[in-house]
C-alpha cells in the first residue's frame, strides 16, 4: 500500500515537471501554435487511449465503437458551455455523465456478446449514435454544432489526462480491476470463482465510456466545432490501432501507442494523399511482425528500466 | 392502385434490386467467416475494385458488360487472393485483434491506395446496356434492375452449385466445420482459403460492376457501407451460412428501401446498424443459424 502511494506521488511529481516544462516552453513561444495543437491532442489520445484499453485490453472485450461515446461526450459538453452559458468544468463532467449514462446503457444488454459479435455491434452502435446526433437540428445536425468557445488549453487538457491515467491505473490494481483482468483471461473460469462477470464488463465500459466523453468534451472545446463526422468508425479505428501499436492491456503502452500516434499523423500531415496510405501500411507491417504490440501486456516502468541496467535481480515478485 | 401501396411496392422493387447486390456481397463475407472466422473488412473495397476494373475494362478497352463484368470477377478474385495470401495467411495463428487490425489496414489502403491511383473524383460509369423502363400495375421497374436481380440470382446458383456438388465446395464446407479434422482427412486448407477468397471476391466485383451500371457513378470510397451493410446481412441471416447471406441481404435492401422511402434516407444506415444490434441481442446466431453452445 505505501509503494503503491509512492509510486502514485512519484507519477505526480513527474507529470508536474513535464507539466512546468512545457508549459514554459510554450509561453517563451518556444513551441509554437502548430505542435501545441498536436500537444493538446496527444493528451486527449492518451485518455481516448487508456479508456479504450481498460474495456478491450484488461477486461478483454472487444469493443469497436469508442468514437461515439467520444461524440457523446463532444456534443453534451458543448450543449452545457454553448446553450446554458456553464463553464468547462461543468461541460466535461456532463459529457462524462451523459457518455457514462449511454454507456450503461449501451453496455447492459449488448456485453453478453462476445468476440467478433460484440465488435460489430459496438461498431454499430457507435454509428447509430452518430446517425442520431446527425438528424438532430437542436446541435446542428449535419453541419456540424458550431460557436464552440475554446476554453481547452494545455493545462486542462494536461491535468484531466493526469486525472484519468490515475484513475485508470489505481482501477487496475483494486480488487474490481483484478476482476476484470481475470474476465479477460478466462471469462467461464471467473464466472466459476463467483465473479459477478457482468458486473464488472458493464462497470469497465461504462467508465471507459466516461473517460472517453471526457476526451470529446475537451476535444471539441478545443477544435470550436463538433462535427458528426469526426466521429465516424474511422475514428474509433485510431484509437483501436493506439492501443493495438502498444500493446492490448499494457497501460503505458496505451500511452506510448496515443503519442506515436499523433506525431505519426501530424508528422504526414503534409503529404494529405500519402498520410493514410503510409499509415495503413504501417499497420499492416505492425501487424505482421509485432502482432501482441511494441510492449506486449507488460508496463513500462521503473523497474524494468532497472532490469535493463541490471540494477535489479531477475525473478522478482511483480505485484503490490 | 392506393398511393400508399404502390409507394410500397416501389420501394419492395427497389429494394430487392439492391438487396440482391447486399448478397453478393455478404456471400463473400460469410464464405470468409465460416472458414476462417475473419471480418474481412477488405471485403468492401474489393467491390469497389471490382467496379473501377469495369469501367477501366469498358472505357480503355472498350469491351462490353459481359467481358467487362468477366474481367472484373477475375480481377479482384487475384486481388483477393493476394491479400489473403500476404496479408491474412502469416497471422494464421496470431491473436484474433491483430488480424481485424491487418483487415482495417488492408482496407484504408486499397481506399486511400485507390485515390492515389484512380484520383478520389467519382467517376461516370459508361451505360453499357440498354434502358427500358416497364410499368407494372403503376410500379416502375427498369431494365437495369431486373439484369441485377438475374446476374445476382445466375451467380448465387453457380455458387450453390460449386459448394454443394463439386470436390472443392465438399472441402470448403469441410474446412468451415473443422478446420483440424479437415486437415487430418488430408485437405489442403491453404488451398481451400485461397479459392474462398477467389470465389467471394469475384461476387463481390460482380456486385461492384452492378451498382456500377445502376448508379452511374463510382469513387474510391463507395465500398465501405456496402461493406459494413453486406456484413450486417450476412450476421442477420446467420454467419458462414450461404442462404443466410443472401436472405440477409434481401432484408437488408428492402428495409432501406422502405426506410429511406417512408421515414428519412438519413436513417438509412441507422436502420442497417438498428437492424444488426436487435439481431444479435435476440438471435444472436442469425435467422436460419443454429444456436451453438459455447465449449467450455
Amino acid at each position: 500500500m505505501r509503494e503503491k502511494t509512492k509510486n502514485d506521488l512519484l507519477m505526480l511529481a513527474a507529470g508536474i515537471v513535464i507539466y512546468a516544462v512545457v508549459q514554459s516552453l510554450i509561453s517563451i513561444g518556444f513551441i509554437q501554435d502548430y505542435w501545441e495543437r498536436n500537444i493538446v491532442y496527444v493528451c486527449i489520445n492518451i485518455i481516448l487511449a487508456t479508456s479504450l484499453n481498460l474495456i478491450n485490453g484488461i477486461t478483454g472485450q472487444f469493443s469497436i465503437g469508442h468514437a461515439g461515446f467520444m461524440a457523446v461526450g463532444a456534443y453534451v459538453g458543448a450543449i452545457m458551455t454553448v446553450k446554458f452559458g456553464l463553464p468547462l468544468a461543468a461541460g466535461i463532467v456532463a459529457g462524462a455523465l451523459g457518455a457514462a449514462v449511454l454507456g450503461f446503457i449501451i453496455g447492459l444488454p449488448t456485453l453478453r456478446l462476445t468476440g467478433d459479435y460484440l465488435a460489430i455491434a459496438t461498431l454499430g452502435l457507435g454509428e447509430i449514435i452518430r446517425i442520431t446526433i446527425l438528424n438532430i437540428p437542436y446541435v446542428g445536425g449535419a453541419s456540424g454544432f458550431m460557436g464552440i468557445p475554446k476554453l481547452t488549453n494545455f493545462t486542462w487538457a494536461f491535468f484531466l489526462m493526469l486525472l484519468v491515467l490515475f484513475f485508470i491505473k489505481n482501477f487496475v490494481n483494486s480488487t474490481h480491476g483484478r476482476a476484470c483482468i481475470s474476465i479477460r483471461e478466462n471469462e467461464i473460469a471467473a464466472e466459476a470463482m463467483g465473479i459477478d462477470t457482468t458486473k464488472y464488463k458493464v462497470m469497465a465500459f461504462t467508465l471507459g465510456a466516461a473517460f472517453a466523453g471526457v476526451a470529446g468534451a475537451l476535444f471539441s472545446h478545443y477544435t470550436y466545432i463538433a462535427h458528426p463526422a469526426s466521429f465516424t468508425f474511422m475514428r474509433s479505428f485510431d484509437i483501436l490501432t493506439m492501443v493495438v501499436l502498444g500493446g492490448l492491456g499494457s497501460m503505458s503502452g496505451s500511452i506510448v501507442g496515443a503519442i506515436f500516434f499523433t506525431w505519426v499523423s501530424a508528422f504526414f500531415a503534409e503529404w494529405p494523399e500519402w498520410r493514410m496510405v503510409i499509415y495503413s501500411l504501417l499497420l499492416i507491417v505492425l501487424m505482421l511482425f509485432r502482432p501482441q504490440g511494441l510492449f506486449g501486456n507488460k508496463e513500462l516502468s521503473l523497474k524494468m528500466f532497472g532490469r535493463l541496467t541490471g540494477g535489479e535481480r531477475r525473478g522478482t515478485t511483480q505485484g503490490n | 392502385m392506393d398511393s400508399f401501396l404502390q409507394q410500397f411496392y416501389q420501394q419492395l422493387v427497389n429494394g430487392i434490386s439492391l438487396g440482391s447486390i447486399y448478397a453478393l456481397i455478404a456471400l463473400g463475407y460469410t464464405m470468409v467467416y465460416g472458414i476462417i472466422r475473419l471480418i474481412n473488412f477488405a471485403h468492401g473495397d474489393i467491390y469497389m475494385l471490382g467496379a473501377y476494373v469495369a469501367f477501366f475494362a469498358t472505357t480503355v478497352l472498350k469491351l462490353s458488360f459481359f467481358p467487362a463484368l468477366i474481367a472484373a470477377m477475375v480481377g479482384s478474385a487475384v486481388v483477393g487472393v493476394a491479400i489473403e495470401r500476404f496479408a491474412y495467411r502469416p497471422l494464421r495463428n496470431a491473436p484474433k485483434i491483430a488480424v481485424l487490425i491487418t483487415a482495417i489496414g488492408v482496407s484504408l489502403f486499397l481506399e486511400y491506395g485507390g485515390m492515389l491511383a484512380v484520383s478520389p473524383q467519382p467517376r461516370t460509369f459508361p451505360a453499357l446496356l440498354p434502358t427500358g423502363i416497364y410499368h407494372i400495375g403503376g410500379v416502375v421497374i427498369n431494365s437495369y434492375q431486373i439484369i441485377i436481380l438475374a446476374v445476382s440470382l445466375i451467380l448465387m446458383a453457380i455458387l450453390t452449385y460449386i459448394v454443394h456438388r463439386t470436390k472443392i465446395g465438399k472441402a470448403m464446407r469441410a474446412v468451415s466445420f473443422d478446420n483440424d479434422a479437415a486437415r487430418l482427412m488430408g485437405i489442403d486448407v491453404d488451398r481451400v482459403i485461397s479459392f474462398t477468397f477467389a470465389i467471394g471476391s469475384a461476387l463481390a466485383a460482380a456486385a461492384g460492376v452492378l451498382v456500377g451500371i445502376y448508379y452511374n457513378s463510382i469513387d474510391p470510397l463507395m465500398g465501405i457501407m456496402p461493406g459494413l451493410k453486406a456484413f450486417v446481412a450476412a450476421v442477420l441471416g446467420g454467419i458462414g451460412i450461404l442462404p443466410g447471406a443472401m436472405l440477409g441481404g434481401v432484408i437488408m435492401g428492402v428495409v432501406e428501401a422502405l426506410v429511406s422511402g417512408f421515414i428519412s434516407s438519413t436513417f438509412r444506415d441507422a436502420a442497417a446498424f438498428g437492424i444488426l444490434i436487435l439481431i444479435l441481442l435476440f438471435r444472436p446466431s442469425g435467422l436460419l443459424g443454429k444456436n451453438v453452445r459455447e465449449k467450455v
